[in-house]
């Protein structure tokens, strides 16, 4: 069965706590190589049939309007993922 | 490690003075860019025009509210001052309360944030009015939210609902602060411009009041907390300061995010800053960012400033000079330090693990300078940018159409009264606010004595003695359309009863003054009629302003809000034990009726449930209300009453339905008798707004000593009927039984049915 994934992440300009509070965190562990942490969120939506190019729209449709909040987010990525290729 | 931009310096401005300046897009007028120019002798630097175009915005430098909040200084008797220890004009007025405490509080608005992005906007309205109350060398205590939205059927008020009561909480929860009361109301009139206020109060003794000056030549200048990025440029200056129809999507800032970890840190390194003794004056960073923060506390202190902006920490490094100075990142607050006291306070900062970086040092020269990199890039007088901005004297005029409004006076009545108060208690305005306020902590800290929805909101500030405050926000839109002078005195008598109703003597004022384009001269008139009103019964009733916030342009494609001007009223109680909780309790005691009953629909929930909106608002007595008042502190006092609500939107049939099911007990109700003494029908005296009134329950052994006071005062009491825990229910005799399960169930699904 086919998934459609999208990527979504706080806006470069935007404050992220969460991703903060995890690059402060890192050092805590010994992990000392990283510069900065930005956090997103991934979704995945399942596809019963074929993914046509309407529904590829309709996702796009839905990252942007209810996956995503377009005043602080971006949606990185729109794509679809075969079963087997997981 | 500083990116060299292409950076307009003093001298680059003067060796161009014919170069172009994007003055428009930033806001400002042609009349003020003219009068920067005049100022400065010369065109500003890039920097300079950031900094006075956010300085000088109506969000900044209330320029058309200014000549009329003067009132509010204006009016203040010397004995209305006693208990001012710090008034109007820093970031929070500070109260004596007794004993070395003092508390100080203030409201503030963030509404158009809240608008774009709700809950991040509510969120950082929390944060932001936290953070002045810090400023002031408080710990902050409380927090509460007086909130309006668009008619609750609306597709979009659900999004604002949610985001803004998730923000508000999500926020407060996390800074571990109570929310004690506030408001919830439903009004089309604010579909595009829903109201956000947020009030916080906090507790400090009387030595530890800090100022935000910026004094002592030499003394450093330190800017702490979050980094700096790209939050909310331009955010006071454009989105505060201008009708959304004219917006481009160009002019939306970047949204501010909060982190209340980072400011609940802030307030422990702040207080432990104050403790220590470390710093001599602090200002926190809100609208304006640095250029607020510089500018005022140059200003208040010594004149002088020197900064190297290169110094301030970034999170986004690709932020120019200009954009530094108008950030509103969150979280951050600006200190002056002595040279002998910055190894002090490198040591707290650094036990917190908050950041910090030394910005400059206070110079006596009257010049506020900026360098980049070394290049000057900001030489101004400090006070020309925080104090002296434009001042305009708007034209006003009464709208024409007031007449025709007023004369239309509200006729109805409703036969059955039984489905009346149904209809009456489950309706948006005036059902339970449960399913919001759940969502707020109300009583971590454990100090929390009354909350929602009880009358006021109430704190224990001593624990020895239970010394503590009461606080109530209160404004209705409606009343003030009809008529905004009388509509801010109705604000301030409801918010002063509420006050008094739990038992607490009121003692200061906080105002937050919600309205339109102050460029529309019928909004101005509607505005200059509530600032005279408040400032009047603030002289009536002997309580100060403290300090406030004015929020204009809160309007969409030419419609503006009600004029909403929010009243926060303080309190202060000997014991909080002795509060007056606004539920029936006992079995037996008898229920009295403070005050007088007349004929005044007009403006009530009522009509509003008619759709009708006409006529004159009820008649506000403050000689009455101050004896209704001290009725009410002195019965809590001395041990009179046990239960005591106040009448105010819904009248009576709201008054005892709410007394009822605050904790499940029921009465017996007669209301013939205060038909026949006051001249009117059955459902004027459940539905009316009459001022001045009260519910009392009194204990069978006080009942003699109760009538003696109130006669003695000369008040109106009438005894209108007994509490029944016996029988589950309001039973208005010779009229209706409404089974308490049933009035719950009616006023309880509200909320829940529209935004669970």
């Amino acid at each position: 069965m086919p998934r459609i994934v999208v990527d979504v992440m706080p806006k470069p300009e935007i404050l992220d706590p969460q991703g903060k509070a995890i690059a402060g965190a890192l050092p805590r562990l010994g992990l000392t190589g990283f510069a900065g942490v930005r956090q997103g969120k991934r979704f995945e939506l399942e596809v019963a049939g074929e993914v046509t190019p309407e529904l590829l729209e309709q996702a796009r449709s839905a990252a942007s309007t209810l996956l995503s909040n377009p005043v602080i987010e971006d949606v990185t990525r729109v794509e679809v993922i075969q079963e087997d290729a997981e | 490690m500083s990116k060299k931009f292409n950076i307009d310096t003093v001298a680059n401005a003067e060796a161009t003075p014919g170069q172009a300046l994007p003055w428009a897009e930033l806001g400002l007028k042609q009349n003020e860019y003219d009068r920067v120019v005049e100022i400065l002798g010369r065109r500003p630097t890039g920097a300079e025009l950031a900094m006075y175009s956010v300085m000088w915005s109506e969000h900044c430098s209330y320029k058309s509210s200014k000549v009329h909040l003067r009132q509010f200084g204006d009016k203040v008797t010397d004995a209305m001052k006693e208990h001012l220890l710090v008034g109007i004009g820093e970031n929070a007025g500070v109260v004596d309360i007794g004993d070395g405490w003092a508390v100080t509080f203030k409201v503030e608005s963030h509404n158009h944030p809240s608008f774009v992005e709700p809950y991040q906007g509510a969120a950082t309205g929390v944060g932001g009015i936290v953070r002045d109350i810090i400023s002031m060398g408080a710990r902050p205590v409380a927090v509460m939210d007086p909130l309006r939205f668009g008619a609750i059927d609306h597709p979009d008020t659900a999004r604002l609902v949610h985001g803004i009561v998730a923000g508000i909480g999500g926020y407060g929860n996390s800074l571990g602060l109570p929310n004690i009361g506030g408001e919830v109301v439903f009004d089309s009139s604010y579909q595009g411009n829903p109201l956000v206020n947020a009030l916080a109060v906090g507790v400090l003794r009387h030595e530890d009041i800090r100022l935000a000056n910026a004094s002592g030549v030499g003394n450093r200048v330190v800017l702490f907390g979050a980094r700096t990025g790209g939050d909310g440029i331009g955010g006071a200056s454009v989105l505060a300061s201008e009708s959304f129809d004219d917006a481009k999507p160009s002019k939306r800032p970047a949204v501010q995010v909060g982190d209340p970890f980072a400011e609940k840190v802030l307030i422990e390194c702040c207080l432990e800053l104050f403790k220590a003794s470390v710093v001599e004056g602090i200002q926190d960073l809100g609208a304006a960012g640095i250029s607020c923060a510089t500018s005022e506390l140059a200003s208040n202190g010594d004149g002088g400033m020197h900064v190297e902006l290169t110094k301030v920490l970034l999170r986004d490094p690709t932020l120019t000079p200009g954009e530094i100075l108008m950030s509103e990142s969150q979280e951050r607050m600006m200190a002056v330090v002595t040279p002998a006291n910055a190894a002090a306070f490198e040591a707290i900062m650094d036990k917190w693990n908050v950041e910090y970086s030394w910005l400059g040092e206070v110079t006596d020269t009257g010049r506020l300078v900026i360098e980049w990199d070394g290049e000057t890039i900001v030489d101004v007088d400090p006070r020309t940018v925080a104090h002296d901005g434009p001042v305009y004297e708007r034209p006003y005029h009464r709208p024409a159409w007031l007449d025709g409004v007023q004369a239309d006076s509200f006729q109805g009545s409703s036969p059955d009264l039984r489905a009346a108060v149904l209809e009456l208690m489950s309706s948006p305005n005036m059902c339970s606010k449960d399913w919001v306020t759940n969502q707020f902590d109300r009583y971590v800290q454990g100090n929390t004595a009354l909350a929602m929805p009880d009358d006021a909101g109430v704190i224990r500030v001593d624990e020895a003695t239970g010394l503590g405050v009461a606080l109530s926000t209160d404004a209705n839109g409606r009343y003030s359309y009809l008529n905004p002078y009388e509509g801010a005195r109705l604000a301030l008598a409801e918010a002063y009863r509420n006050v008094a109703t739990s038992g607490a003597k009121p003692l200061a004022v906080t105002d937050c003054l919600n309205f339109g384009s102050p460029e529309d001269p019928e909004v101005m008139w509607q505005f200059a009629e509530s600032v005279r009103g408040l400032a009047d019964a603030c002289q009536e009733l002997g309580v100060p302003v403290t300090g406030g916030n004015v929020s204009l342009y809160n309007q969409t494609g030419g419609v503006a809000i009600h004029p909403t001007p929010v009243v926060g009223v303080l309190g202060v109680f000997d014991d909080v034990a002795r509060r007056t909780p606004s539920g029936w309790r006992e079995d037996g005691q008898a229920i009295y009726l403070l005050g007088t009953t007349r004929d005044e629909l007009d403006g009530s929930e009522w009509a509003n449930l008619r759709g009708h909106l006409g006529g004159t608002p009820p008649v506000v007595d403050l000689a009455a209300e101050k004896t209704l008042a001290a009725v009410l502190v002195n019965s809590s006092r001395d041990g009179m009453i046990d239960a005591a609500h106040d009448l105010s939107e819904g009248g009576l049939a709201a008054a005892l339905s709410e007394a009822a099911l605050r904790f499940g007990v029921g009465a017996r109700i007669g209301i013939d008798e205060l038909c026949e003494r006051d001249g009117i029908d059955p459902f004027t005296a459940l539905f009316s707004e009459s001022q001045g009134r009260a519910i009392v329950s009194v204990p069978r052994s006080e009942e003699v000593r109760f009538n003696d006071m109130c006669t003695a005062r000369n008040y109106p009491t009438l005894r209108i009927g007994v509490v029944d825990t016996e029988n589950s229910a309001l039973d208005v005799q010779g009229h209706f039984t409404l089974p308490l399960d049933e009035l719950k169930e009616a006023h309880e699904g509200t909320l829940p049915r529209h935004f669970a």
